[in-house]
This record gives C-alpha cells, structure tokens and sequence, in this order.
C-alpha cells in the first residue's frame, strides 16, 4: 500500500482521504448519529442515501465542523499528514437567504475570494477569477445578475462554482439539486462529474434522487444514523434494507448502468494507508 | 477644528453663521457617515431590532452611570451596552429561542431597570434629554471622540466586510470557507452597540434607530450590488443628515428627529423608483 503512494505522486491530490472515526452527534438526548465510521478517497464520488430524518445533513454539518460531534474527522493527505484545516467545498441543500439582498454574483465571489472589501470595489483579476469560475459551470452570463433574481438551478450552479475556487481538498453536496427542474440536475450533475475528472475532487453527495445516484456515484452508502450499507451502487440498491427504506420491489427490477469508477484508473491516490494512519 | 471653522466660513449661509450650527454640521457629517455604513450591514445582518433594544438599553447606561456619580454617562452606557450586545448574541447562538424573543427580552429588562432607578424620587424628567437628543450641544472634544469612533468602525470595515457579508447570506456557507462567525458577528455587534450609544445623547434615543436602518433600506430598493448598497446607504444619510439640520434650525425641531422624516422621504421615493423599475 505504501507503495501505491509512493508510486502516485499526482500533484493534483496532495490529499488523500477524509476519515471519519466513531462520529457520533446528539442534540441534547437525540442521537442524531452513533458510531459513523467512513473512509472518504480522494477522486471518488460517495452518494449518501437515507430516509429522512436520518442524519445524513448532521454527517455533513459535523464535517464542516458546524455541530458538535463525537469521535474524530481527520483530513489525511497523501503523505499520511493530517493537515489541521483542509479546503472544504460546500453546496448547501437550499441557500437560504434574503432574496432581497443586494448582493450580486460578483459580490459573491469577490467577497468569498478576494482580500479587498468589496464596497470599496472589486479588483480586476477578482472579477476575472470570478468569470473563469463561472465559465466551467456555464454560468458566466451571470455575473452581474442580483442573486436574488437568479433561478434554482443558476443559483447551485453559482455556488457549486464558489465551493470549487479554489479547488477544495473534498466538496459537500447536500441535495444541491432539490427544486432544480431535470435539466438542471442533468447539467450539475454533468458538471460535478467534469470536476471530479478534471481535478480529481472527492465529493460528498447527500441526496434522495436514487436514479442519479446510481448514475454517477461510484459508492453508495445507506445511512441511518449510523452506516448501514456501504459499497457500489449496484450493491447497495439490491440491499434488502435499502429496497425496503425506498418502498423499491424487494428484487431489482429497475437496472442500473454499470458503474466505472474513475478513481480506480491508476491517477491520483488508489488508495491512503488506513492501517498507517489510524 | 480651526479648519472646519474657516471653512464653513466661507460658505455664504446665515444658517451657518453660529459657531454651535458649524459644529453641528460637522457632527452630522460624521455621524450620518457612520451611520450610512453601519446601517447598510445592520440591515444585511436582520439586526434592525437588536439595534434598537441597544439603543434602549442605553437608559441602564445611564441609571448606572447616575449611581455611581459620574457626570458624564457615556461610558456607563457604553459598557453596559457592550456587555447586553455580547449576551444577546452568546443567547442567540446556544438558545433555541428565535431572536426576537430574546432580544425582546432583554430590551424590556433594560428600559424597565433603566426607568426604576431613574426615576427613583421622581427625578426622571432630567434624564428626558435623552429620549430626544440634542445634536447642537456636541464639544469639539466629543467631535474628536467621534472621529476616532469613525476610523475605527472604517478599519473594522475594510478588514471584514467581505467576512460579514457572507456570513449575513448563509452561515453555514461562510463557516465551510474558515470564517470564525461568532467571531465576526461579535465584533460586529459590539461595533453596533459602541456607535449606537455614543451618538444617543445627540440624536436621541427614540429616533436613533430610524437614522441606522432607513438610509440603508432606501439604498437597499436601488442598489444592484453590495458596492452601490453601500456607497447609496452613506450618500442617503448624509443628505438626509444635512438636510435634516438646516430644516430643523429654521423650524425649531429637534434635529434627530427632523433627520429622520427627511430620510423617510427619500425611503418612500427610493420605493417608487423601485416600483417603477419593475414594471420597465
């Protein structure tokens, strides 16, 4: 294993893997979450799928750092270092805001990047590190729109293009697609996955849509506050207790594609050494 | 301040004449700026009723500032309400209880305290001066404390503003890109509470909070960005501000308050202007 890492010295994954260790939350006697043990790997696309109320946005909010939690979340790069605070990428499931504020795209980016306060005007290379961000999500049109007056689908694209400037060590996604008409969704998701090749990115995705899932996800897991399936989507959608949970026919009647995982195809980090870093 | 004077001098105004009229303009500059400024995030960060339970709370202030003797409250006022910024938003952030009640709470405990130890013998009526405010009796040593006030709300500003922006947009999303919240909003609100205390003595606790907010919510109806929102919000209260002062001298109003009807106007034509654009 140590010689996989060695072996793969890909400057574009310097991290290696997000592990989760004992997680548990609580808020106040409600235990949220127990005992959530997950090794994240760099260039992999984790979906995690559950009913509702089962802690799934807790998992991402205790990754974040947001909740309190139990157990440890350590962030290991590739040469078995855990650097204290790695760039997170984050898509919130549904941004809420004011959508009166008066604050534009621009103003978005400028203030999330940029040193330089933006009532006192944004500099140039901000404007155009706004630009080529957009660009990537096809979304360069809006820089100067109000957030406000952006549609569902503009505005994740918007901030799915904010969580990757700069590129982040692992990006969340908590159901970045929910009031997003199918187009939308086929484009972010088309998108996300682009990201994922080009800059071998992990990626959390929380989400109930499970025919997207199984499209693009190269690892499932069903969780209920705590894990309890965990693999390939072809597996985890022919679990039993997973069939149950979505009210699916109890045999696969719906086939999914086969799944090529890319992170498998010898780029980047295969594998962190688990055992060498507990 | 010698400068100020020669100035204004020049400028040929009876109204201006005084030398209390020149230094009222000048503190009306200064406070109108502050307040432009301040009220744009105010306004950003839904705090419009923190704001105005801190000016509340500044009868507390001065009760304490009353027992203990001093002659000038100031400091009274501003320490007490530095301390009621910092446990309202501790309350807010380990309390389930909405915003609103717990600031509702601590402004009805303050104003109620405030009222009980000043009025104790029936003294209460000296103390009326603050509900009104009198922007004429500023010292030039007290425009100088504004000053500085003034440079380091602007420091603050320039070193935050983009912290205090995202976070007033989501704090989830400003906590993933390492933004301390609590941190921010804090500092931000003892900010707040610093300026909106200092400045009560000349603009008067009743309408301090209407010269924070309404600047800020007309230059909210016509600003497409954060830089036009916030360069409107100051240019609208300086010209209510001095607008305000003129007419409140040829009137014989109290200064604040004329302010803060100047600057409800422009809120009303900032409206239409807005409504009109929407139909264009």
């Amino acid at each position: 294993m140590a010689v996989d890492n060695k072996a793969i010295s890909d400057k574009s994954c310097g991290y290696c893997c997000t592990k989760l260790v004992k997680l548990g939350v609580a808020f106040g006697q409600n235990r949220v979450l127990e005992d959530v043990n997950l090794h994240v790997h760099c260039g992999q696309f984790t979906a995690v799928i559950g009913p509702n109320g089962a802690g799934k946005t807790t998992l991402l909010k205790a990754i974040l750092g947001e909740v309190p939690h139990t157990g440890h979340v350590h962030f290991i790069d590739s040469d078995g270092r855990r650097p204290d605070r790695p760039l997170l990428g984050y898509v919130p499931q549904k941004l809420e805001f004011d959508a009166t504020a008066p604050v534009s795209v621009r103003d978005l980016f400028a203030g999330a990047a940029g040193r330089r306060p933006v009532w006192l005007g944004i500099g140039s290379s901000d404007r155009s590190r706004a630009k080529e961000a957009l660009d990537t999500v096809k979304a360069g049109r809006l820089l100067d729109r109000k957030l406000g007056q952006l549609s569902g689908g503009e505005l994740q694209r918007v901030l799915l293009a904010m969580a990757i400037t700069p590129v982040p060590n692992l990006l969340l996604l908590d159901e970045p697609v929910s009031g997003v008409d199918l187009s939308g969704i086929e484009l972010f998701y088309k998108m996300v996955s682009q990201l994922r090749r080009d800059y071998h990115l992990s990626i959390i995705l929380v989400s109930h849509d499970l025919a997207t899932v199984a499209q693009f996800a190269d690892r499932i897991i069903f969780l209920n506050r705590t894990v309890i399936a965990d693999g390939p989507p072809r597996e985890v959608l022919s679990n039993q207790t997973v069939r149950q949970a979505f009210a699916l026919p109890p045999e696969p009647a719906l086939s999914f594609p086969e799944i090529r995982p890319e992170h498998k195809d010898g780029r980047g980090c295969i594998s962190c050494n688990l055992e060498k870093n507990p | 301040m010698s400068l100020w004077y020669w100035l204004t001098g020049l400028l040929p105004f009876d109204w201006l004449s005084f030398a209390f009229m020149k230094q009222a303009l000048l503190a009306v500059i200064l406070v109108s700026y502050l307040f432009g400024l301040l009220g744009s995030q105010v306004i950003n960060q839904q705090m419009a009723f923190f704001s105005d339970a801190i000016g509340h709370a500044a009868l507390t202030g001065i009760a304490i500032g009353a027992i203990m003797g001093l002659a000038d409250p100031t400091w009274a006022m501003v320490a007490f309400a530095g301390i009621l910024a910092l446990a309202i938003s501790w309350l807010r952030r380990v309390s389930l209880t909405s915003a609103d009640t717990v600031i509702g709470l601590f402004m009805a405990f303050a104003v109620a305290l405030g009222i009980v130890i000043l009025s104790r013998g029936g003294g209460f009526a000296k103390y009326s001066g603050y509900l009104v405010g009198d922007i004429l009796s500023i010292t030039p040593a007290e425009i100088r404390n504004l000053l500085i006030l003034i440079l380091a709300v602007t420091v603050l500003w320039i070193l935050y503003f983009n912290q205090l922006m995202l976070i007033s947009l989501n704090p989830s999303l400003a906590r993933s890109r390492g933004i301390k919240v609590w941190l921010i909003e804090a500092m931000f609100s003892l900010a707040v509470a610093v300026v909106v205390t200092v400045s009560i003595k000349w603009v008067g606790l009743l309408v301090i909070n209407s010269m924070l907010i309404l600047p800020a919510a007309a230059a909210r109806n016509i600003s497409g960005n954060t830089r036009q929102y916030v360069w409107w919000s100051i240019t609208i209260s300086l010209a209510s501000g001095m607008a305000g002062l003129i007419a409140s001298y040829y009137l014989s109003t109290a200064t604040g308050a004329t302010i803060v009807l100047v600057s409800m106007g422009i809120f009303v034509i900032t409206l239409g202007i807005k409504k009109l654009a929407w139909r264009i």
